[in-house]
């Protein structure tokens, strides 16, 4: 299973040497691998189907619990073959869309990442896997959305897509790491088994406010919605591909992957019930005021999320089969609506609502596409959406006597909304009059048809035998939500009962909306006058406060004198220092074990006075240079007196190097900086800056004498040099054997500051591009 | 500055140097000693030749930039790094030789290491000197 997620890496890796075969037509080749892995996981579908769930297990890094454990079940596979099957006709879709773009190849690597990260996401065993693979997400869906990267509004758009899943990422490292502190274990295996220990820890609801952080942000939901609309300016594949199946439902897979672990209680079912509730509601009035055809979809997806998201926290056996069932129906249509929008655009120019209407007549096949796609978006008979609004009426009918009545009212309101967007984007500009600038249009080439069209009449075939999906899919994915074994038939016909009554009234009240609200530029005029009050509002304010106070420390803290970079940096350690010290208590001197002091060391210590002095007095460089080098070489000493002869080697011929770099600079440093015997304050200010900081470490090793030392570290070091890196310098062993890794970051950072001398030296910019 | 004193006594010395920073970089293991400072000697008799003889000279005799030592000593230090991935043990086991070789000793892979951090520590302080000296005139 590694290998199969790994795939799409490996691709994107390929593309980068092999990139330039695939800027043209065959591109189109590449949807082989989608293709390939939607085989392998439907080779699964009758094991899994039977309730199985195959599980593998990779070291990775085991000191930390994270392991490369994947796990196939329902749920993974339900979601594994939305990622390959919409994917593969993506990948078709996107070779004829973007047609001689000039980085098609790049736009390739993008999204076969992304697929692997996706995949990753849905099998993964081990929570710190998952979020791996999360952020991998977020990262190469960055890359897609700005994917148009010479225009300013997808470069930002992009930002804050990733700017807001990013912080959702940050939230949820956190929540995951406490689980798996609090539960002694990271594998999905065994937090299912510990759930009683989460749930009744006092942490709980702290984990839980993680978590959500991450999903909602994710999946979209209020109040952080606002970056999907936002990535609308990716290319249109790339928002059918993260909206429909993909990006935004990782969020609602977290919360499915999460029910059993930490799931049921009250706390989890109405945070996600409200949240899902007001998300579905706002985002279903939201899309019926756009003009945009891809904003209408943005916000009926939001609302789809928030249904999602609401079963989810509903909780109980029906929701989560509407909720397994409703995702797939979702997936469908909605790939489909995204693709005929994308055909629309690409051939007619626009996308404005307004501007379009009678394409029946020049796009005859995308136009069967769109209205079985709105059909199934309405939930019509015959059409899996029928189905899935079924499950969802039939789920919140069943929810209790008291919230039953609530949660259907909010479900059909939010419903209607749905079947008027659906109708907006899949039937509205194919209807009607076909404008004389319109009449131009070409059919595109069947590459860029087909897919919509296979998803509109799958989901009609799908809605037509539901018992495959049924016993294939949903029911083993509901027992691994559920945990237990659940019994159950997706059916067409439920017979005369209150839920086909309210599927019919969603359908025809959902007609009457569509038919009164006349897209008009208007609306959207009247909506931004609200703008003031949204989250995305708040968001871009805190986004430019935060700009500017970094501009303002940037400003603050580099001014360009080195003098003052001392200064500054030197009192922070004070202020550290003098804060440990008083924290530490009084300081007492055991003068019982100071040593007498003998006459060398004596007369070290006045050659390092009189250098002091000279260094500090001088009016000439050199001089300074070459008293700072005798300090230098005085501490030395101290090292070959005090038996560290590693240091005192190093020291020593790091101080020769010093006072060599220095003459060769010499003659190209400002002039010295002498400063007059009037201008007190700086020499007083210099002065107890560096006096202070003389005691405060005088006052500090001193301080290291009172305090009982841990010697564990030195001892062990000293016991195990020869036994276990078979060397007798116990400084060396440590530098290349027991630490070895910091010294191997500690020369990569070495290569890199020659690297950065030298190219600052060998740049040699013109007057004119100095800025 | 142009010294025939120098100039004759820093012929003799840069094979004398170069000759103990390698015996620095073998010893280090049991004496003091190391990569470490065994690349900074190495590289402090290059700067005495540039000294010397000026760095132009120097550059000559070396026929090739100090730049392209960084990446030899970061190649090897990474290798004798990931070497015991492919022997099954995890990354950074120090790996010997049974057999101790004349003159050098015994041989593991810290040896190789630290020959890593010995180039790359040349390179370094060799490419931000002769980069300066040669540039800023």
């Amino acid at each position: 299973m590694l290998l199969i997620i790994l795939l799409g890496l490996i691709t994107s890796c390929l593309l980068v040497p092999l990139g330039k075969y695939f800027r043209s037509g065959r591109s189109v080749f590449l949807s082989l691998l989608p293709a390939g892995l939607f085989a392998y996981f439907a080779s699964h579908l009758s094991h899994i189907g039977a309730g199985n769930i195959i599980y593998e297990s990779n070291k990775w890094v085991p000191s930390l619990g994270i392991n490369l454990d994947f796990r196939l079940d329902g749920l993974s596979l339900l979601f594994s073959l939305l990622i390959t099957g919409i994917g593969t006709l993506i990948f078709i879709y996107a070779s004829s869309y973007l047609k001689g773009h000039q980085y098609l190849d790049r736009f390739y690597g993008y999204l076969c990442l992304f697929m692997s990260a996706m995949l990753g996401v849905v099998l993964s065993d081990n929570i710190l896997l998952l979020f791996t693979f999360w952020e991998l997400t977020s990262i190469s869906s960055f890359f897609l959305i700005g994917f148009n990267n010479d225009s300013t509004v997808s470069r930002k758009s992009a930002l804050t897509a990733l700017g807001v899943t990013g912080l959702g990422g940050f939230f949820l490292l956190a929540g995951m790491i406490m689980i798996g502190e609090i539960a002694g274990t990271y594998t999905i295996r065994e937090l299912v088994t510990s759930t009683a220990i989460i749930r009744e820890h006092q942490l709980y609801p702290v984990v839980l406010g993680l978590v959500f952080m991450g999903a909602f942000t994710k999946s979209a939901q209020f109040p952080f919605h606002f970056w999907l609309p936002g990535a609308m300016k990716a290319p249109t594949p790339v928002s059918a591909y993260l909206h429909s199946a993909t990006m935004v439902k990782a969020g609602i897979f977290l919360l499915a992957r999460f029910t059993p672990i930490l799931g049921g209680t009250p706390e989890w079912s109405y945070t996600l019930m409200i949240v899902g509730g007001i998300t579905m509601l706002y985002a279903g009035v939201h899309s019926l005021f756009r003009t945009d055809l891809k904003g209408v979809l943005a916000y009926s997806t939001i609302a789809v999320l928030g249904v999602l998201t609401f079963l989810i926290g509903l909780g109980t056996k029906e929701a989560l089969i509407a909720a397994s069932t409703f995702i797939i129906a979702h997936a469908l249509y909605k790939a489909s609506l995204f693709l005929v929008t994308g055909i629309i655009d690409h051939q007619t120019g626009t996308r404005e609502l307004t501007q379009l209407s009678g394409l029946r007549k020049v796009l005859f096949p995308v136009f069967i596409a769109g209205t079985l796609a709105a059909l199934s978006s309405a939930g019509l008979p015959l059409s899996f959406g029928f189905i899935g609004k079924d499950l969802i009426y039939e789920a919140t009918l069943a929810a209790g006597p008291q919230l039953a009545v609530l949660l259907t009212i909010v479900a059909v309101s939010a419903n209607i909304g749905l079947v008027a967007a659906g109708f907006m984007a899949g039937i509205k500009p194919f209807i009607g009059n076909l404008p004389a600038q319109l009449e131009k249009v070409k059919m595109p080439s069947a590459a860029i048809w087909l897919p919509p069209l296979v998803l509109g009449i799958l989901g009609f075939v799908l809605g037509s035998l539901p018992g495959i999906v049924g016993d294939y899919i949903i029911s083993p994915t509901v027992q691994v939500l559920s945990v237990e074994a659940v019994e159950f038939k997706l059916k067409i016909w439920h017979g005369f009962n209150t839920v086909l009554l309210l599927s019919a009234t969603t359908i025809i009240a959902g007609t009457i909306v569509y038919f009164f609200n006349k897209p008009a530029i208007s609306k959207t005029v009247f909506l931004e006058r609200f703008n003031r009050y949204t989250p995305h509002y708040f968001f871009e304010m805190s986004w430019g406060a935060f700009k500017r106070f970094s501009s303002w420390y940037t400003d603050f803290m580099h001014n360009g004198y080195l003098r003052s970079y001392l200064i500054r940096i030197i009192v922070f350690a004070e202020i550290l220092l003098v804060y440990e010290l008083i924290r530490g208590g009084p300081i007492h001197i055991d003068y019982s074990k100071l040593i007498p002091i003998s006459i060398h060391e004596g007369v070290n210590v006045l050659i390092l006075l009189g250098a002091l002095y000279l260094t500090v007095t001088t009016t000439s460089r050199l001089t300074a240079v070459v008293g700072t080098s005798i300090i230098g070489y005085a501490i030395c000493l101290m090292f070959v007196f005090y038996s560290a002869p590693d240091l005192a080697i190093t020291q020593f011929t790091i101080d020769t190097l010093t006072v060599v770099l220095f003459v060769f600079v010499l003659f190209n440093l400002p002039s010295f900086l002498v400063i007059p015997n009037s201008n007190k304050s700086i020499i007083v200010r210099d002065g107890l800056v560096a006096g202070s900081f003389g005691i405060i470490l005088s006052l500090t090793a001193i301080k290291v004498l009172q305090v009982p030392t841990e010697k564990g570290i030195s001892e062990f070091y000293g016991e195990f040099a020869y036994s276990l890196a078979r060397g007798k310098n116990v400084v060396n062993i440590v530098l290349v054997d027991f630490r070895g890794f910091d010294t191997m970051f500690e020369i990569v950072v070495l290569s890199i500051s020659a690297l950065g001398v030298y190219s600052l030296i060998k740049l040699k910019l013109k007057t004119s591009e100095k800025e | 500055m142009k010294s025939v004193i120098l100039q004759s006594a820093s012929r003799y010395l840069l094979p004398i140097l170069l000759l103990f920073s390698v015996f620095l970089l073998l010893r280090g293991h049991y004496y003091p000693g190391g990569g470490f400072v065994g690349g900074l000697v190495a590289a402090i008799a290059f700067v005495l030749h540039s000294l010397a003889f000026g760095t132009a000279e120097t550059m000559k005799m070396l026929q090739f930039t100090p730049l392209s030592i960084i990446p030899v000593g970061l190649i090897i230090a990474a290798i004798s790094m990931l070497l015991p991935v492919f022997f099954g043990l995890p990354v950074m086991t120090g790996l010997w030789i049974e057999q101790p070789i004349p003159v050098v000793g015994l041989v593991g892979s810290a040896l190789f290491f630290d020959i890593g951090v010995y180039l790359v520590v040349i390179g370094v302080v060799l490419t931000i000197l002769f980069t300066i000296s040669l540039e800023t005139h």
